[in-house]
């Protein structure tokens, strides 16, 4: 069945649009969410996504903790964020419905399965009454279709039964919202029976879902409009649409090949982490060895062990995984390896909230080990970011001979954009020679410059010597108590990671180089702070945002930076960590914001903290 | 009467390659070599001096040159023997060092990796990793020296010390139930396990020379005194008055037999062992049981078998032949290579679907 005419409907230009799907986390709301973003990404939308799914697999159906969702905003201009609050809400049950419609703002689209508002889903979530047909939500653009019964019917005579018709009421809902906003069911369809192609009956069922669902758009008079959002301008290249953590496996593996080092990940697993082993593991014909620990601690000790011989040793994580590995990363720091920790942040403390964001752990990646212990710490700023970011921290690994950890989040990991491909050949060689010179061979002597140790790997004739945790004389490597000794290594150390600020770009400022605010923010932040001082330029305001790939050490200019401002403010979904420092380094009155609700600021909230602090005299 | 020494050949041909063996002849190399210039700081009397000499004396025997030989340790008076060896060394943190070298081994499959650790490093804090890099058959030569004691804490309660040891951390004595290593190892599928004496240095010697030629995880205990914290542990079977009435060395395809006369042995009766005498009611040699390495009923019953109810059996408890973690890792990856050929960057980076803009 192919569409080829449409039904006369008003077609609405829109400059960007945002969707929530939104169901039972056996729904397929993250299957779904994914089809439409790469079904927009492929037309040329500029794209951003949140998938937001319960840490249960599958909670009890029907209920608030089993609901999940997936938002998505694209458009026809450079986006940075998935949206404040959706422009459509797809619910698919009334768990769905209730959790999510308060974010609805009123006047926008509701789409709604009416099949699932059965008396006993409607007493799951506590709804007294039916709110479909009970007038509550006269406030929003309500659109009550009886998905379920719509799809069955539209797969009658395959055969299936109706637990498997079920399954396909998510193509049926993505089918309409492809009619409602203008998008070809052919990137959909050709997934569909790659993904299915040994079972064609599930490929036809799925494929009739998705064509019936978009029929009903056509064919339907509930709707009066349909919606186009044009291309987005972006830059001439080749792009594909990509998730933090799949830009962070690839980022390490080119990073690899540049550095001319095998790669090893040892990994534990652990949410919202796992996904980098799951593909690191798919990289073996890259020679990519990838290691699935008995625990945390064993899976930092195996990287520092490959590291020791001579490979590019990694292992990634969230953060109660860091607390594991604290006292291996001082190991690390002590014998001076290199050593690739990844942090994929999410909400804490303890187990906290497994697949909701957080910015927590950048006091503990920096300070929360044993003794004086210096780490540089790099942080991805959106998810194509994380390939460049991951390329950085390989390269500061190796040629500084330290443990880099690379701060990446919830959020970035799982959410997608588009990324333009970078041309492999403009990426500069990362690699560091072996020492290999018996002649003056010591194992702590430093290059003048970096003040790196040499990397002597085991299989090198001449240079046998003993490593290990307990501190080293100068030079000689040999175990130490010289309490003088100790005092000019712990220098020597700090002053080998701090040395590093002569090694990175500036901190660049966007917008004005003076002004009334600096919005200053790290990580996962970026989009929301960029959106927000774009929109605080558009209205005049001399608000300039600055963003810190480097925590450790911070880009040289920053002081000078932060001087050129009345007042600087610091967004972080923390308590306040990026201010403790930056207040503590520079002697500056920065002010913070702070959300903790497991999900990325709202630009709104951004530009009324920053229109309240512009305010004030 | 000369020390029972009498530890069988490996029963498959040796595993390190025969270039290998080739250098050799060409390197010469003697116990001097493996001596580093580190001054050993172990208290005097400590049995960890006759380990450090064995394995110094039988290094040579393999013919890795001592560029290619790694030893990794974790933390306790163990912990101090890398630094003693004039090999590559790293000293690691408390019960981890089988991480790192899981991590090395599979990094670099062309180094003999040796783990040394102790009672505590290895059964208490390292535990975990003890039992993986076993099942996993990382081929590693865990040596784990056992005093019993926490030495370098300074006496302290090990998960080996004997039920209701009075230590200073258990003044009342210990209520804690010990571990037997060897049926730790066996249960963890260890694909090498033995078990020698410090004082009984030409055994130790025999079995650390096992425990090199062994490919896949190797696991030897070495009962150690420690005449600080916990002297004469096991004075009572290793004594040389003694020792051959109250310890069975193990020879592969021999019957057990024990004793200065060599007339003492072990029979099974159903399925309990038990101590018989030759020619006494009957018994001959061939009532005795035969030590079979790749047995791992065998090898169970001698994992539990103790003074003063037993001989101690010492000497190679269990030698089967699995692939090793580094040989499946390595298949993995030839595999993926000739399948997929070798990667390419480009169209790594431009997988999955892309789209150009113009």
């Amino acid at each position: 069945m192919t569409i080829t005419t449409r039904r006369p409907v008003d077609v609405q230009e829109l400059d960007r649009v945002t969707i929530r799907f939104a169901g039972d986390s056996g729904d397929g709301m993250q299957l779904t969410g994914t089809q439409f973003t790469r079904t927009a990404a492929v037309f040329g939308n500029d794209i951003s996504t949140l998938p937001d799914f319960p840490a249960e697999i599958r909670a009890p159906a029907g209920s608030l903790p089993g609901v999940s969702g997936f938002q998505l905003s694209f458009s026809s201009s450079d986006i940075h964020t998935p949206g404040d609050a959706p422009d459509v809400l797809v619910a698919m049950n009334p768990a769905a419905l209730k959790s999510n419609l308060g974010e609805l703002p009123p006047g926008g689209a509701l789409i709604v399965n009416e099949d699932a508002f059965t008396q006993t889903n409607l007493n799951k979530v506590g709804y007294a009454s039916n709110p479909l047909i009970d007038g509550s939500l006269k406030s929003w653009n309500l659109f009550s279709i009886p998905i379920s019964t719509l799809n069955t019917r539209a797969l009658e005579g395959l055969g299936l039964t109706s637990k498997q018709v079920d399954l396909t009421k998510n193509f049926f809902a993505l089918g309409l919202m492809f009619w409602l906003y203008e998008r070809s069911m052919e990137p959909t369809i050709s997934w569909i029976d790659e993904k299915f192609g040994k079972r064609p009956m599930i490929a036809e069922s799925n494929k009739r879902a998705l064509k019936a669902g978009y029929a009903f758009g056509e064919t339907t008079e509930m709707f009066h409009t349909t919606y186009r959002v044009p291309a987005a301008h972006l830059p001439a290249g080749t792009y594909r649409n990509i998730t933090g953590n799949e830009a962070t496996a690839l980022g390490f593996v080119i990073a690899g090949q540049k550095a001319d080092r095998p790669l090893f990940y040892g990994s534990y697993p652990i949410t919202p982490a796992s996904d980098i082993l799951h593909q690191l593991s798919t990289y073996k014909n890259f020679g990519v060895k990838t290691f699935q620990a008995e625990d945390e601690i064993a899976a930092i000790g195996s990287a520092i062990g490959a590291s020791y011989g001579g490979a590019l040793g990694m292992t990634g994580t969230s953060g109660p995984g860091i607390a594991l590995k604290s006292e291996a990363m001082n190991l690390a720091v002590m014998v001076e390896l290199p050593l690739i920790v990844i942090d994929v942040q999410r909400a804490g403390p303890s187990t906290g909230m497994p697949t909701k964001t957080e910015q927590a752990d950048l006091l503990q990646v920096l300070y929360g080990r044993n003794g004086d212990s210096p780490i540089p710490v790099v942080a991805p700023s959106t998810p194509a970011d994380c390939f460049e970011v991951a390329f950085e921290a390989v390269r500061l690994a190796l040629k500084y001979m330290t443990p880099v950890v690379y701060l990446s989040d919830a959020f970035l990991a799982t959410g997608a954009e588009p990324w333009r491909l970078p041309d492999v050949d403009d990426l500069p060689d990362i690699s560091v020679s072996n020492q290999t010179e018996p002649a003056g061979f010591h194992p702590y002597s430093r290059d003048p410059v970096t003040l790196a140790r040499p990397w002597a790997v085991p299989g090198t004739p001449g240079l046998e010597h003993r490593i290990g945790g307990l501190e080293k004389a100068d030079i000689s490597g040999n175990v130490s108590y010289d309490p003088d000794n100790h005092h000019r290594m712990q220098t020597l150390r700090a002053a080998k990671i701090a040395g590093i600020a002569d090694d990175i770009p500036d901190l660049q400022v966007y917008g004005p180089e003076r002004g009334d605010l600096l919005i200053l923010g790290w990580g996962s932040t970026y989009g929301s702070i960029r959106s927000a001082v774009e929109r605080l330029q558009a209205d005049g305001k001399a608000v300039a945002h600055a963003h810190l790939r480097h925590l450790n050490p911070f880009p040289k200019n920053t002081g000078d930076v932060l001087a050129g401002y009345r007042r600087v403010l610091i967004p972080e979904l923390n308590l306040g960590q990026l201010l403790l420092l930056i207040r503590a380094r520079y002697l500056i009155d920065a002010v913070g914001y702070d959300r903790v609700r497991g999900k990325p600021f709202r630009i709104a909230e951004i530009v009324a903290e920053a229109e309240r602090l512009l305010a004030e005299h | 009467m000369t020390e029972p020494v009498s530890i069988a050949p490996a029963p498959e041909g040796p595993p390190l390659s025969p270039e290998n063996a080739a250098t050799l002849v060409q390197l010469q190399l003697t116990r001097k070599d493996f001596v580093s210039d580190q001054e050993v700081r172990w208290c005097p009397g400590c049995g960890d001096y006759s380990i450090l000499a064995q394995t110094q004396k039988v290094m040579p025997d393999f013919g890795f040159p001592k560029e290619n030989i790694v030893f990794i340790s974790g933390i306790g008076c163990s912990g101090r023997l890398p630094y003693y060896m004039n090999t590559y060394g790293f000293h690691t943190i408390h019960g981890r060092a089988p991480t790192i070298a899981t991590g090395l081994k599979a990094a670099r499959p062309d180094l003999m990796v040796w783990v040394i650790t102790g009672d505590g490093d290895a059964l208490s804090i390292g535990g975990n990793h003890i039992l993986h890099s076993m099942r996993r058959n990382v081929d590693i030569k865990v040596v784990m020296f056992n005093n019993r004691i926490y030495g370098l804490t300074k006496g302290q309660a090990s998960p080996t010390s004997e039920f209701g040891k009075v230590t200073k951390s258990t003044p009342a004595g210990t209520i804690d139930h010990p571990i037997s290593p060897l049926s730790v190892a066996l249960a963890a599928e260890a694909s090498f396990i033995a078990r020698s004496v410090d004082t009984h240095t030409e055994h130790l010697q025999a079995t650390l020379n096992r425990v090199g030629w062994h490919h896949g995880s190797a696991f030897v205990e070495v009962l150690q005194n420690c005449n600080i914290f916990n002297d004469g542990a096991y004075r009572e079977f290793t004594d040389r008055e003694v020792r051959e009435d109250r310890m069975l060395v193990l020879e592969h395809g021999k019957p057990m037999i024990f004793g200065k006369d060599r007339d003492k042995g072990i029979r099974l009766n159903g399925h309990q062992p038990e101590v018989v005498t030759i020619g006494e009611n009957g018994i001959s040699e061939a009532d005795l049981l035969v030590h079979d390495e790749a047995d791992p009923l065998i090898a169970f019953m001698l994992s539990r078998i103790f003074w003063p109810e037993f001989p101690v059996p010492v000497g190679v408890i269990r030698d089967v032949r699995r692939p090793t973690h580094d040989e499946l890792m390595t298949a993995q990856i030839d595999t993926a290579v000739a399948q997929r050929g070798a990667g390419d960057i480009r169209r790594l980076l431009a997988g999955g679907e892309t789209w150009s803009v113009e």
